[in-house]
């Protein structure tokens, strides 16, 4: 794959979510491309589906109809092992409600993806302590995440996210939750992170995101608005 | 998965709750000591049964003369057969398939006296044989009858455990005189105390022995009481008893077919039952603490299902960071194993500190506490259980831990 590729390509993909009664079409016949080391925002209504797409590129669900390109490689068939290493190694997740282990460390919260990886202990733990002192916690490792301010916690959860050093990052409303001074620290990692060659892609509500990135996405009813096919 | 996060874990849902956890590991618990104690106790049983059923003799034969139902040779039915002593030399002489044979005389209402004590007793007269067919070993510090005794129809006495008490209480009896029908003899030993399961004519530890020759001498009798008789092998048994037929046949005048000319108690046959009978009472016992098991595992099925519902969450984020399905599903199974492991292991621990406390309570062996034997928790009984454990970890943690490694990991990190 040359570097400047195709990161990512959908098309024509939709999902149906089938909860008994109702039908519901979140995504509605989706094309979609993402060069390699784009920085972009996702941004539409609520319920548009802006989740279910991100849970689709990030291989935490799969398609109902349509094809999935991850890094020239078809995806949207595939074994729920080989999506599970995908996941590890070249995809990293932020979410709005940070997702980590609650009664872990930051510390093991980090190493986690290294653990799945296989790596041993000492590695995994040079590795993950090198990534907090990164991102400035290096103070607080053996912390319990309870123990950590949501600004923090969403600070572990990127230095997490990138255990791996994983192409893509996907982030799901990172902002959501922090104040607006946390907030802009956490944009900030991204755009530096961006910058370090990471493919990005945020959803937001924050009016003031789209602007600091390359490229932005708008979504209704599960279909992209504007020329995205990009 | 690392071991201390695994462990971590486990703990916290342990704690988180206690109560489902405690009473399913107390199941645990409770199944592994019941299956431990029915396995350990029934062993212990069965030895000391198998030890009381020896005690009258290892594999013998004992034999009675009947009465003849068959007319033979011009002689009537119903006539009474007899045992002398000289066929005791021809049945040993004639029968290839034995290794030991004796007889014995027996006499009740005898008195037996030491000084102003003064016994009514079954008194016998016995071969030398019977020490070892009949269990009538003696206490450190006396012997059996033997050989030269009966040649010189010595007057000595072997007197049975009880008797011994009754006559010398505890001083020393071995060399003292006792009067039998106002006769002296010299005591020569005392047999070892026996609970006795199968006995004719009465306990061995309520009677007084003498040579057989000696016995003849004194009370006169003509015709021996019975025969032992003990096969080389307990396969020839059966050809024994047929040979022996033919024998006294021959030498008494009766049809060797005719059953009822002989009486006899084969307790080979006996044994043999005996055995079967305890495998049975194992195997059932077995199953009665494996089915407290078996509901057991249900309960750590079933706390399963509760622990992979709260932790839906952790799943979920486990698989978004590549968590591949098995190792979702190795990290639930291995928690039910755990469970089943700690509770099999107080159970196995509670079981073993009651085996030795069985064994330390002091017991002769005429009491009734001695029928429970010594308790023990043997190898292939400690295997059979881990086995068991490691069945019903695996059965009762396979299935939830399946549901757990197929849930949708979208899905799974929507849930609250
Ligand atoms: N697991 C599910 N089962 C059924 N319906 C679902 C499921 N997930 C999403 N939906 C539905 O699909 C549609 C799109 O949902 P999605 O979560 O993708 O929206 P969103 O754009 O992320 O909204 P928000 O900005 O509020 O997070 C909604 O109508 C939602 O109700
Ligand atoms: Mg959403």
């Amino acid at each position: 794959m040359s570097s400047n590729g195709t990161m990512v390509k959908l098309s024509g993909v939709r999902k149906i979510y089938d909860t008994g009664k109702v039908k519901v079409e979140a995504l509605r016949g989706i094309d979609l491309s993402v060069r390699r080391g784009e920085f972009m925002t996702l941004v539409g209504p609520s319920g548009s589906g802006k989740s279910t797409l991100m849970n689709i590129l990030g291989c935490l669900d799969v398609p109902s109809d349509g094809t999935y390109e991850f890094d020239g490689q078809r995806v949207d068939r595939l074994p729920l092992s080989q999506l599970a290493e995908i996941r590890n190694r070249s995809i990293g997740f932020v979410f709005q409600n940070f997702n980590l282990l609650p009664y872990s460390t930051a510390l093991e919260n980090v190493e986690l993806p290294l653990v799945f990886r296989g790596l041993g202990a000492k590695e995994r733990r040079k590795r993950a302590s090198e990534l907090l002192e990164k991102i400035g916690l290096g103070d607080r490792m053996e912390h319990k995440a309870t123990e950590l301010s949501g600004g923090q916690m969403q600070r572990v959860a990127i230095a997490r996210a990138l255990a791996n050093n994983p192409p893509l990052l996907l982030a799901d409303e990172p902002t959501g939750n922090l104040d607006s001074a946390s907030g802009r620290e956490i944009v900030d990692l991204f755009e530096e992170l961006w910058k370090a060659g990471h493919t990005i892609m945020i959803i937001t509500h924050d009016p003031n995101l789209p602007m600091r990135t390359e490229r932005t996405i708008h979504m209704r009813d599960g279909r992209l608005e504007n020329g995205a096919a990009g | 998965m690392t071991l201390k996060l695994f462990l971590q874990y486990f703990w916290r849902d342990f704690r988180k709750q206690k109560k489902r956890a405690t009473l399913t590991v107390a199941a645990i618990v409770w199944g592994t000591f019941s299956i431990l104690m029915l396995l350990a106790f029934g062993e212990g049983l069965k030895d000391q049964l198998g030890k009381n059923q020896r005690s009258l003799g290892e594999c013998i034969i004992i034999v009675w003369p009947g009465q003849t139902s068959i007319p033979y040779k011009g002689l009537p039915r119903g006539r009474r057969i007899h045992f002398r002593p000289e066929d005791v030399e021809l049945i040993k002489k004639s029968i290839p398939e034995i290794s030991r044979v004796g007889a014995e005389y027996s006499n009740w209402g005898v008195d037996v006296v030491n000084g102003k004590k003064v016994f009514s007793q079954h008194v016998t007269g016995e071969y030398p044989t019977y020490e070892y067919m009949r269990v009538q070993y003696a206490e450190r510090g006396g012997r059996y009858l033997n050989d030269t005794d009966m040649e010189y129809k010595r007057r000595v006495v072997f007197l049975g455990y009880e008797l011994n008490k009754k006559l010398f209480g505890d001083e020393p009896s071995v060399g003292q005189t006792v009067f039998i029908s106002r006769i002296p003899f010299t005591v020569i030993g005392v047999g070892q105390n026996k609970q006795q399961m199968g006995m004719y004519g009465g306990p061995d530890v309520e009677k007084a022995t003498m040579p057989a020759t000696t016995y003849q001498s004194i009370f006169g009798d003509k015709y021996l009481d019975n025969l032992v008789i003990q096969p080389r092998d307990a396969e020839t048994a059966e050809l024994v008893k047929s040979r022996l037929y033919q024998v006294m046949g021959a030498k008494a005048q009766f049809d060797p077919t005719d059953k009822q000319a002989l009486s006899i108690w084969d307790t080979i046959e006996n044994q043999k039952d005996f055995a079967k009978m305890m495998l049975g009472m194992q195997i059932f016992m077995g199953i009665l603490g494996g089915l407290t098991l078996l509901i057991a595992g249900v309960g750590v099925a079933n706390i399963m299902y509760v622990v992979i519902k709260e932790r839906t969450k952790e799943i979920g984020i486990k698989m978004a960071l590549g968590a591949r399905p098995q190792t979702i599903h190795n990290q639930f199974l291995l928690e039910a194993l755990l469970i089943c492991f700690s509770g099999g292991a107080i159970g196995i621990f509670i079981s073993q500190l009651l085996c030795d406390l069985a064994s330390i309570v002091p017991r002769d062996p005429t009491s009734s506490m001695s029928w429970l034997g010594n308790p023990t928790i043997s190898l292939p009984i400690g295997i059979i259980t881990v086995v068991i454990l490691a069945i019903i970890g695996l059965t009762a943690g396979y299935f939830p831990a399946r549901r757990a490694a197929r849930l949708n990991p979208a899905e799974t990190l929507r849930y609250e």
